[in-house]
């Protein structure tokens, strides 16, 4: 079971401010260990829902950093919304995490 | 004819990345048909944006790409994106100097703000190329990073 | 005492009183990179490990079977809160002054029953593993996030450490007869595009501190000044010092006491 995703949503206004931080290796299959090369392993596409419905998604290749973070912004959101963040990689692992909006500025 | 083992292994770089998507293709349950293997493998911005049909990108100073002037280090380096233009449902990243420049596409529905923070790894000094689609166009954008060795590291 | 010679002595006094000017700030590409890496560290991936150090730190684990939560940073039993900004100390018992590491592998030795040998093996992360003293170490320090950096100097052994501490700073030695200093003893040096700060200057010293443990970009790992230290003897040529020794309490006692006062902003991320 993947390592869990950290998922902060605030408000700023109206507009949820969501920043995710991934636990992956974003392996690019060219590094070498021990003398010999690490297999690509990496994420290959995210969707984000905001109480049910699709806000963001995306394809995303190994030359995304390890560890990723990402951040987007989300209109009508409301303090109490749920926002749910799933990532699915080349192995076929995936994981999905959820966060709460909260009140900000 | 026999092949010496260096020029097998320079085939197989090439090819490595399709040859290991494609056999992972193989696996059951995964919805893999959506990523775009070929742009994904192409080796050029140009021919990733073709294999994505980003044909006729016009130059737009409408789509605010901010990043480092000089990378502290080129394994994250972080890229903020916003597009301007109106109606704006992707935004695509090109890496233009990386072994495979291609780097994602963020999509963006209504009642998403046209914004991302992404974080990528650069290779080497690069201009940093994003395309925008509104409306059925596709507009265009790139900013120079400089990817240097650095120090100790403290 | 004559008027001019007390009004040049107040003088004198008045301009030791004012910060040094930076090298930093008037280095652009250097201003650029701490822009860029507090852009990063609005969302930093040491964040996991500290998650995966709190888990280490309540689970029960080793050969007793007990968690840390019983295990003394400096301030009580299990008080983690602002601990690791008042390290290194003196502990009396086991009678020496330690870093917060050398204080998490004593406590996972004494309290959960691993040996030293097991833990200073392979001290520091590869990209496939973290050793659990870092990831612990890593959610200590973020515990301490936002408070002033106030290692103790009331025993006599602190006090000695620090003075231990210095000599090491200054010690030169190796195939290159370099000393921390000679990096790191003067203002203004840089190695390639990155500012050597001058740790014997107060505001400078606290560079020495800020931001470790770091997740280094360098391999995606995340490192403790256990690490750092290592790392900078291995750069000096000197012969590789021992993991969580008495030594580098003492080097860190002299260079967390030089910042004393300035604020520890928890972990951070480096190149």
């Amino acid at each position: 079971m993947p390592d869990p995703m950290k998922i902060r949503a605030t408000l700023q206004g109206d507009v949820a401010d969501v920043r995710v931080l991934m636990a992956h290796p974003m392996e690019t299959g060219q590094r070498k260990q021990g003398g010999k090369v690490v297999p690509l392993h990496f994420i290959q596409t995210i969707t984000a829902q905001l109480n049910g419905r699709t806000v963001f998604s995306a394809d995303i290749s190994q030359a995304i950093s390890r560890n990723p973070v990402f951040a987007f912004k989300v209109k009508g959101a409301k303090a109490g919304d749920k926002i749910t963040v799933t990532w699915k990689d080349n192995e076929g692992e995936s994981r999905t995490d959820e966060a709460t909006v909260r009140g900000g500025s | 004819m026999q092949q010496t083992r260096r020029s097998v292994i320079k085939a197989g770089g090439a090819l490595g990345l399709l040859a290991v998507l494609g056999s992972a293709l193989l696996r059951p349950g995964r919805a893999l048909a959506a990523w775009n293997t070929s742009a994904f493998g192409a080796k050029s911005a140009v021919d990733a944006m073709k294999a994505l049909g980003m044909t006729n990108a016009e130059d737009s100073k409408d789509i605010a790409i901010r990043a480092p002037d000089i990378a502290e280090n080129g394994a994250v380096v972080p890229i903020d994106i916003t597009s301007n233009i109106a109606g704006t449902r992707s935004i695509s990243v090109f890496i233009e100097k990386n072994p495979f420049p291609y780097t994602g596409t963020f999509d963006f529905p209504e009642g998403t703000v046209p914004y991302v923070h992404l974080r990528a790894k650069l290779g080497k000094s690069t201009p940093v190329r994003v395309v925008a689609a509104a409306g059925g166009k596709f507009y265009t954008t790139a900013k120079e990073v400089k990817v240097t060795i650095g120090g100790c590291g403290g | 005492m004559n008027k001019s010679l007390v009004l040049g002595l107040a003088a004198a006094c008045a301009a030791a009183l004012l910060p040094p000017a930076f090298a930093q700030t008037e280095d652009p590409v250097a201003a650029d990179f701490d822009k860029f890496r507090a852009v990063l560290e609005q969302d930093n991936p040491a964040e996991l490990w500290e998650v995966k150090g709190e888990q280490l730190w309540k689970t029960p684990r080793g050969p007793k079977r007990a968690s840390l939560e019983q295990c003394d940073l400096g301030l009580g039993p299990g008080v983690v809160k602002g601990a690791y900004a008042q390290m290194p100390r003196y502990f009396a018992d086991v009678d020496r002054v330690m870093d917060a590491e050398a204080r998490i592998v004593h406590c996972m030795i004494t309290l959960q029953g691993f040996t030293y040998e097991e833990l200073a093996k392979k001290p520091f992360s590869s990209a496939t593993k973290t050793p659990d003293p870092v990831s612990i170490t890593t959610y200590v320090a973020a515990q301490s996030a936002g408070m002033k950096l106030a290692p103790p100097q009331s025993h006599p052994k602190e006090k000695a450490a620090y003075d231990v501490g210095k000599q090491i700073f200054f010690y030169r030695a190796g195939a290159y007869d370099f000393s921390c200093a000679s990096c790191h003893g003067v203002d203004g040096q840089r190695i390639r595009t990155q500012p050597l700060p001058n740790f014997t200057s107060p505001a400078q010293a606290i560079k020495a501190n800020q931001g470790w443990p770091g997740y280094r970009m360098t391999g995606g790992v995340m490192h403790t000044l256990q690490w750092r230290l290592n790392d900078c003897f291995r750069q000096q040529r000197f012969p590789e010092p021992d993991y969580a020794s008495e030594m580098l309490s003492a080097l860190l006692t002299y260079l967390t006491v030089n910042a004393q006062g300035q604020e520890y902003k928890g972990p951070g991320i480096k190149r």
